[in-house]
């Protein structure tokens, strides 16, 4: 089936939601508005990406394009109880709850933030911080261009702003709950995040994403991360969306000198997810460790796409994907790094490992390296391979079942990973959810 | 206790085990040796229930039961035990976690509670201070990093916690120097019991200087060619297999 996807398709797209954006228009500045225009022009010009376009070859995206979604969505009555299931208990002091991409104030608690933390939503902070949001917002790189940044910024209404004053060390994780609950029609949400650290500051961000529906729904979040020198941002998320969602995520970093984004992604949910991260190391001795654990199975397609820019010497990236795919999933990887000819002294390393459980499962792996300095250090790898016979047989010789000896094996492979996690609390939240998907159908 | 009659298997089409033949009697040890190519591990992975080891005729009866009729963790848990000459490494999951699971599984298997976290430990530490073990072995991976003895003990350990009713020893020889072998021939000894029967593969006759065999069985392209007492083993260092090779053509 062909993607009847033409840059006419952006323009259909911002037709059929004209009368939300005209709401969301009412009473915004006029440099917001002129910002959110910009993005619907790109995105008009743009449309949606099909298979022909660079980046995007291995990734289509069916039912999207054609989707008839809606943007102001009530949602549908979801057990609140459920909440308590999907987060981290003790381990988040200070969390923000965000029903259909809108922060909802009463399932929400911030009270152990430190001093010199600031964390708010996107509406909040339009109205309450709108230098820091205006001088904050669209600088992360990797959007340029990008139709679903474009997109994105056509219709950004919420989100989370996290602000960090130098020095500022958050002691308790921040916890971002996303939920997705589509009531008569499934909903579309474009959430903008933006983390700006000054120098120094610490913090680590958890973000769960689940649906707690049936149904559709669309996510299209961009997250924007500014670390000034010396900082430190830890940032794990679990992608457990509903097996019908389609889930977009962007992510750009952009670190000073000495700064360190720390990220963890594991993908489990959607129809179709697409984590994107794209990191500028700008400063001397700036590092990124980008990771990432993801399950796949029946239809489902799971990309992960990383692009790292070694702007300065010194700099360091080390990227670990792990997968797991059965039934007839596709897992991609591409995965870009850059080296400018100034980024002496690079240590650039990636690896996509893929565990394939059935014939039929299939991973796309896609390095690229751009290295125009001379005395750099970067390797990439990728494998794709089975449950090894041998291993299997030797378990089941002791007497473990065959399908407790699948799942200590694929646990085993996702281990080297998931041991990366530094959260205690997060690690075991992985290890229940890795179980639980073993224990499902292919 | 197990009864192997007329026994053919084949792997990738070609046959290996052309009529095989052996009768083992709970508390006995019975030894086969052969040469390389004789069928000695394949007679062990038939016996364990290995894919790609197709049995074209004849039987296996295991305590009056078929044995080839069983999957190999069925097998496992009715309380047979291979004891592998290259025992496999599976990286990520630590050796506890492993007994823990196997030992457990096997429980269930038998009507058994299951142990928990605390019991289980327990019992591990008494089971290998028996053995004469480093607990370190425990916090590594599954054979990950062991030397070619360690891995051997961690055998020993397997049967020593699952406690079968019959066990076969593939080359628990090999890759062993001489106080290695000293060590897990002692671990094999202690696990002698006049309810266990063991079966030890071997193609050096030392070995079973340490593992002192009850029966000895010369294996020729894939079928007992002489049995005899521990004698035989004796002999066979003299004469060397060849002899024997002319009586299985």
């Amino acid at each position: 089936m062909a993607v009847a996807a033409t840059p006419s398709a952006g323009g259909a797209y911002l037709e059929r939601y004209a009368d939300a954006r005209r709401r969301l228009a009412a009473g915004s500045a006029p440099w917001l508005e002129g910002w959110r225009r910009a993005g619907a022009e790109a995105f008009r010009g743009a449309g949606f990406p099909t298979i022909k376009n660079e980046g995007w070859r291995f990734t289509p995206l069916y039912g999207l394009v054609e989707g008839d979604f809606s943007v102001d969505a009530p949602a549908a009555p979801f057990d609140q109880s459920r909440i308590k299931g999907v987060t981290f208990g003790r381990e988040a002091g200070n969390r923000l709850v965000f029903v259909n991409g809108r922060l909802r104030g009463d399932l929400s608690s911030l009270k152990q933030l430190s001093p010199g933390i600031e964390l708010l939503s996107f509406a909040e902070a339009l109205a309450s911080r709108p230098r820091l949001v205006e001088a904050a917002l669209g600088t992360a790189p990797g959007l340029a261009g990008h139709p679903f940044a474009a997109l994105n910024a056509a219709f950004a209404a919420d989100g989370y702003v996290l602000h960090l004053a130098p020095g500022a060390r958050s002691e308790a994780p921040i916890e971002i709950l996303w939920i997705g609950s589509g009531a008569d029609k499934p909903p579309v949400y474009h959430p903008r995040n933006l983390v700006v650290a000054g120098n120094g500051a610490h913090a680590t961000v958890i973000e769960h994403h689940v649906g707690l529906c049936i149904g559709a729904y669309f996510s299209d979040t961009v997250t924007e991360i500014a670390l000034g020198e010396g900082a430190v941002l830890r940032h794990c998320k679990v992608q457990d969306e509903s097996r019908e969602a389609f889930h977009l995520a962007l992510t750009g970093a952009r670190l000073a000198a000495g700064a360190h984004y720390d990220s963890f992604v594991h993908s489990a949910g959607g129809r179709l997810s697409r984590n994107e991260i794209h990191v500028a190391l700008e400063g001397r001795r700036a590092q990124c460790r980008l990771n990432g654990a993801y399950l796949g199975r029946g239809e489902q397609i799971v990309d992960h796409t990383t692009v790292i820019d070694h702007v300065s010497p010194e700099t360091s990236s080390k990227e670990l994907y792990k997968g797991v795919l059965d039934g007839r999933a596709r897992g991609v990887f591409q995965g870009r790094i850059t080296v400018r000819p100034n980024a002496q002294k690079t240590d650039g390393q990636q690896m996509n490992r893929a565990l394939l459980l059935s014939d039929k499962a299939e991973i796309a792996s896609k390095p690229e390296l751009e290295i125009s300095a001379d005395d750099v250090k970067c390797s990439h790898g990728a494998t794709a391979g089975e449950l090894d016979d041998v291993s299997l047989f030797y378990l089941r010789s002791r007497g473990i079942p065959e399908a407790e000896a699948r799942r200590l094996l694929v646990e085993a492979f996702l281990n080297e990973v998931i041991d990366s996690v530094a959260l205690a609390g997060m690690r075991l939240t992985l290890e229940r959810n890795i179980a639980r998907w073993m224990a499902g159908p292919a | 206790m197990l009864e192997i009659k007329d026994l053919h298997a084949t792997v990738d089409g070609k046959e290996i085990l052309r009529g095989l033949s052996l009768s083992i009697k709970a508390g006995e040890v019975h030894a086969i040796m052969g040469p390389n190519g004789s069928g000695k591990s394949t007679l062990s992975y038939v016996l364990a229930g290995r894919d790609g080891y197709a049995v074209t005729k004849g039987e296996v009866l295991y305590r009056g039961k078929n044995l080839l009729a069983m999957e190999p963790e069925v097998r496992a848990a009715e309380g047979v035990f291979l004891a592998f000459q290259y025992p496999v490494e599976i990286p990520g999951v630590s050796n506890t976690t492993f007994l823990k699971h196997a030992l457990n599984a096997v429980r269930k298997h038998r009507g058994e509670s299951e142990l928990d976290a605390m019991q289980f430990v327990k019992l591990l530490r008494e089971t290998m201070k028996k053995l004469g073990m480093s607990e370190e072995m425990l916090k590594r991976a599954v054979n990950v990093g062991f030397s070619g003895g360690e891995k051997k003990r961690n055998e020993v350990l397997q049967m020593a916690l699952l406690k079968p009713a019959f066990a076969v020893l593939d080359e628990t020889d090999s890759g062993l120097d001489i106080d290695a072998l000293k060590v897990v021939s002692d671990g094999v000894n202690s696990l002698r019991a006049p309810d266990r029967a063991m079966l030890v593969i071997t193609h050096y006759q030392r070995l079973l200087d340490y593992i002192v065999p009850d029966h000895v069985h010369v294996l020729a392209k894939g079928r007992i060619v002489r049995s005899g007492d521990k004698s035989l083993a004796l002999e066979l260092e003299k004469s060397g297999y060849a002899a024997f090779a002319k009586e299985a053509a």
